[in-house]
C-alpha cells in the first residue's frame, strides 16, 4: 500500500473505551507480530479484551456489544496508543473497520503511524472528552477538511491536524512519493556531509 | 546565534528541508537500524515499487525479537515459537541479501538486541540521527544523538530516502542532582522519573537528562535511562556527550579511528546544550531521595518505592489495574508472590546489569518455587558475561541462562509466563499480557530482581547487599 485511500469524512456511531493509557499490547498483542502482511489483522484486534478463554466474544468488551457492532469510531481514554511504534497497531484498526480514534491525548508514534494509514487520529479539549465518554453510540460526522466534528443536536467540536497531514488525507497523498521528491535536496546534504567528514 | 540546545543542535544539523506551515521538515537519517519485525512489509514497498536502499553503508540489520533463546538442536534446526517467527526471520534474511545490508545474523558474533548491539558495535556516534522501527531507539540518545522509534510506513522511506517527514519536537529538560543511594540503580532513577511526570508526560516532547548525577552515570546506565524516555511519552531521550561517551567508543569497530576520531570528539565537544539555552519545560529530581522502586500496575508510571505500600486507586481505572495485579492498597509490594523473574531486555540486558545480579546470586539459590531467566543482551554481553563466569553463577543458583534476544521482554518467542503468574522483569513494559496472556510484570532493576528470586517474593535488595557488607 504506498498510499491510503482518501478520507475526508467519517461517519459513523461511536463505541467507547473509557480506559486510559491503551497501549499497542491492547491493541494488538506481541504474539500476532510475526507476520509479513499488513493485512488480517483485524480479527487479533484488542484480542485478549475481545475473546473469552474458549474463544467466543466476551459480551463486557465494549466493542463487542450489539450497540457498538459496525462503529468506525473509537473513543477511548486519555493518552491512547502509547507504548511500541508497532505500525501494526492502527493496521489492526483499520481491518478491524475503525477510521477514526478520538481522544484526550494519543501517543506520538501510533498518531503519526495511524494518519500515514488513513486512520484519522484525533485529540479533543478534556471537557469534550468527557462527554464523547459519557454518551457512547453517538452519531458523529467528522469533517477532515474543516477540522471539525458534528454532533446529532448540531454542535460542533473542533480538532486540529496540521496542514500536511490534512492534505494527505484528503487526498491519499503518498509521503514516500513526496520525500523522493526532494532527491536534489537531500543529494546536495549528503555532498556536504561527506565534505564535513 | 541565541543560545541552543543539544536537541537544537541535533535538528539543525539533520535539516535537508526546513519545515513550513504547510509542511514538515525532511529531517536526515545518519543510522537506520532494522529487525525482523518491523521491516518486512517495507521491504516490500520498496520492491513494488522498484528501489533500491539508498545509503546501504547507513543501514545496519539485526535478528532480536522473533529469536528463540535456546540453543539449536543436533540437526542445527533452532528452536523457533512458531513457523511465523521462522520465517519472518528468514525474511529478513532474504531481504538484506538482495538489498546489500549488513546483518548480524546467526552467525554473527555481534548479534543482539538491536539498542544493545549497535552501540556495542560502535554505529552508535554522538551527533547522529538514529531510527528503527523500535520504539526503545531512544536508548542511543545516551550518546548524545537524536534517536527515535519509527513506524514500518517510515522505514521503508528511510531505507528508500534516508529521510523522514518530520516536525521539531518541544524539549523538556530533566536536572538530575544528588547521589543516587546504595542498591539505587539508573533503573530505579528512570522509574522514578516515569512516575514523576507520568507515562504522556513526554509526549510531544525530546527529554535532555541533565545534572550531577546524570554525569556521574556510566554509559550502559546512560542507556538503561534513556531507553525508557517512551514510557514516559518522549520519542526520544538525550544526554549530551562527554569524556565518558568517548572512553566507551573509542577503539569499537564502526567508531572513527585516528585523525577522523580526534576531529570527531572535538565536534562532539560543542554538542552540549549552550550556557542559558532555553527548553520548552523543566523537571527537577532529587536523586538522593530514590529508593529501589517497583511497578505495581500495568503502566509504568504506577511506580512506587519498594519499601512503601501500594497506593490507592485514584479512579475505578487504576483499580482495574490493581485488580489485574492482584495487589491491594495499603499492602507492601514487598513479600509478594513471585513466579518468575526475568533479567533482560535492551533495558537492562548488558554487562554490568548482569555482575549486579550475579553479585546478589553468588553463593545463594533462587527459591524452589520460582523460575529464572538470564538472557544477555548480545553475544558479546554472553561473552564477556561467560568468560568472568557469571553464567556459573546464574547457572549454580537455579537460573536459566539463555542465548541472547528480546525473550520474555516481548514474549514473541516463547519466552513467556503464565497466565496469572507474577514476573519480576528488568524490561521496561509492564501492560497487562507483555509478557504473556493474563501474566503480571512488575518492573524493577537487575538487583530487586535478583533479591526477588532469592527470597522467592518481591524483595529489597538491600537486605542482601547489608550481609554482604556484614560478611
Ligand atoms: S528488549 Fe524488549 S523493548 Fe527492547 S527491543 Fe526487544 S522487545 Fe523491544
Amino acid at each position: 500500500m504506498s498510499s491510503s485511500r482518501p478520507l475526508a469524512y467519517v461517519h459513523s456511531r461511536t463505541a467507547v473505551l473509557a480506559n486510559e493509557n491503551i497501549d499497542t499490547d491492547r491493541i494488538i498483542p506481541a504474539r500476532f507480530l510475526t507476520t509479513t502482511e499488513r493485512t488480517g489483522l483485524g480479527k487479533h484486534a484488542f484480542e485478549d479484551w475481545r475473546y473469552l478463554a474458549d474463544g467466543s466474544d466476551n459480551p463486557d468488551f465494549a466493542l463487542n456489544k450489539p450497540a457498538a457492532r459496525g462503529c468506525q469510531i473509537i473513543v477511548a481514554g486519555h493518552n491512547f496508543g502509547c507504548g511500541s511504534s508497532r505500525e501494526h497497531a492502527p493496521w489492526a484498526l483499520l481491518d478491524y473497520g475503525i477510521t477514526a480514534v478520538i481522544s484526550s491525548e494519543i501517543a506520538d508514534i501510533f498518531r503519526g503511524n495511524s494518519l500515514k494509514n488513513g486512520l484519522l487520529a484525533v485529540v479533543v479539549s478534556p471537557a469534550e472528552h468527557r462527554w464523547l465518554l459519557e454518551h457512547p453510540g453517538t452519531e458523529l460526522r467528522i469533517d477532515v477538511a474543516a477540522g471539525s466534528i458534528r454532533l446529532p443536536d448540531g454542535g460542533e467540536i473542533r480538532f486540529e491536524l496540521d496542514e500536511f497531514s490534512r492534505h494527505c488525507l484528503l487526498n491519499g497523498v503518498d509521503q514516500l512519493g513526496f520525500l523522493l521528491r526532494q532527491d536534489n535536496a537531500i543529494t546536495a546534504f549528503e555532498k556536504n556531509l561527506e565534505q564535513a567528514a | 546565534m541565541s543560545a541552543r540546545t543539544l536537541l537544537d543542535k541535533l535538528w539543525d544539523a539533520h535539516q535537508v528541508v526546513a519545515e513550513t506551515a504547510a509542511t514538515p521538515g525532511v529531517l536526515y537519517v545518519d543510522l537506520h537500524l532494522v529487525h525482523e519485525v518491523t521491516s518486512p512489509q517495507a521491504f516490500d514497498e520498496l520492491r513494488s515499487r522498484g528501489l533500491t536502499v539508498r545509503r546501504r553503508d547507513r543501514t545496519l540489520a539485526t535478528l532480536d525479537h522473533s529469536t528463540p533463546t535456546l540453543p539449536a538442536g543436533a540437526d542445527g534446526r533452532r528452536p523457533y515459537y512458531t513457523p511465523e517467527a521462522e520465517s519472518q526471520v528468514a525474511k529478513l534474511e532474504a531481504n538484506v541479501a538482495e538489498f546489500g545490508i549488513d546483518l548480524l545474523g546467526w552467525d554473527s558474533p555481534d548479534r543482539g538486541i538491536v539498542h544493545v548491539a549497535g552501540p556495542e558495535v560502535g554505529a552508535t556516534h554522538p551527533g547522529m540521527t538514529i531510527v528503527c522501527g523500535d520504539s526503545h531507539t531512544a536508548t542511543h540518545g545516551a550518546f548524545g544523538s537524536l534517536a527515535f522509534g519509527i513506524g514500518t510506513t517510515e522505514v521503508g522511506h528511510v531505507l528508500a530516502t534516508q529521510c523522514l517527514l518530520q516536525r521539531k519536537p518541544k524539549s523538556l529538560a530533566i536536572h538530575v542532582e544528588g547521589t543516587l543511594q546504595r542498591g539505587v540503580t539508573a533503573k530505579d532513577l528512570i522509574l522514578h522519573i516515569i512516575g514523576r511526570i507520568g507515562i504522556g508526560g513526554g509526549t510531544g516532547h525530546v527529554i535532555e537528562y541533565r545534572g550531577s548525577t546524570i554525569r556521574a552515570l556510566s554509559m550502559e546506565e546512560r542507556m538503561t535511562v534513556c531507553n525508557m524516555s517512551i514510557e514516559a511519552g518522549a520519542r526520544a531521550g538525550l544526554i549530551a556527550p562527554d569524556d565518558t561517551t568517548f572512553a566507551w567508543l573509542e577503539g569499537r569497530e564502526r567508531a572513527p579511528k585516528g585523525a577522523a576520531w580526534d576531529q570527531a570528539v572535538a565536534h562532539w565537544r560543542t554538542l552540549g546544550s549552550d550556557e542559558g539555552a532555553k527548553y520548552d519545560q523543566d523537571v527537577h529530581i532529587d536523586a538522593s531521595a530514590i529508593t529501589p522502586s517497583v511497578t505495581y500496575g500495568t503502566h509504568p508510571g504506577m511506580v512506587m518505592p519498594i519499601a512503601a505500600n501500594v497506593p490507592k486507586a485514584a479512579d475505578a481505572l487504576e483499580q482495574k489495574a490493581l485488580d489485574y495485579m492482584r495487589v491491594t492498597p495499603g499492602k507492601p509490594m514487598a513479600g509478594e508472590h513471585v513466579d518468575v523473574v526475568f533479567i533482560g531486555s535492551c533495558t537492562n540486558a548488558r554487562l554490568s546489569d548482569l555482575h549486579a545480579a550475579a553479585d546478589i546470586l553468588r553463593g545463594r539459590k533462587v527459591a524452589g518455587h520460582v523460575r529464572m531467566l538470564v538472557v544477555p543482551g548480545s553475544e558479546k554481553v554472553r561473552r564477556e558475561a561467560e568468560a568472568a563466569g557469571l553464567h556459573e553463577v546464574f547457572r549454580a543458583a537455579g537460573a536459566e541462562w539463555r542465548e541472547p534476544g528480546c525473550s520474555m521482554c516481548i514474549a514473541m518467542n516463547g519466552d513467556l509466563a503464565q497466565p496469572g503468574q507474577l514476573v519480576v522483569s528488568t524490561s521496561n513494559r509492564n501492560f497487562e499480557g507483555r509478557q504473556g496472556k493474563g501474566a503480571r510484570t512488575v518492573l524493577a532493576s537487575p538487583l530487586v530482581a535478583a533479591a526477588s528470586a532469592i527470597a522467592g517474593v518481591v524483595a529489597d535488595p538491600r537486605d542482601y547487599l547489608d550481609q554482604e557488607a556484614a560478611a
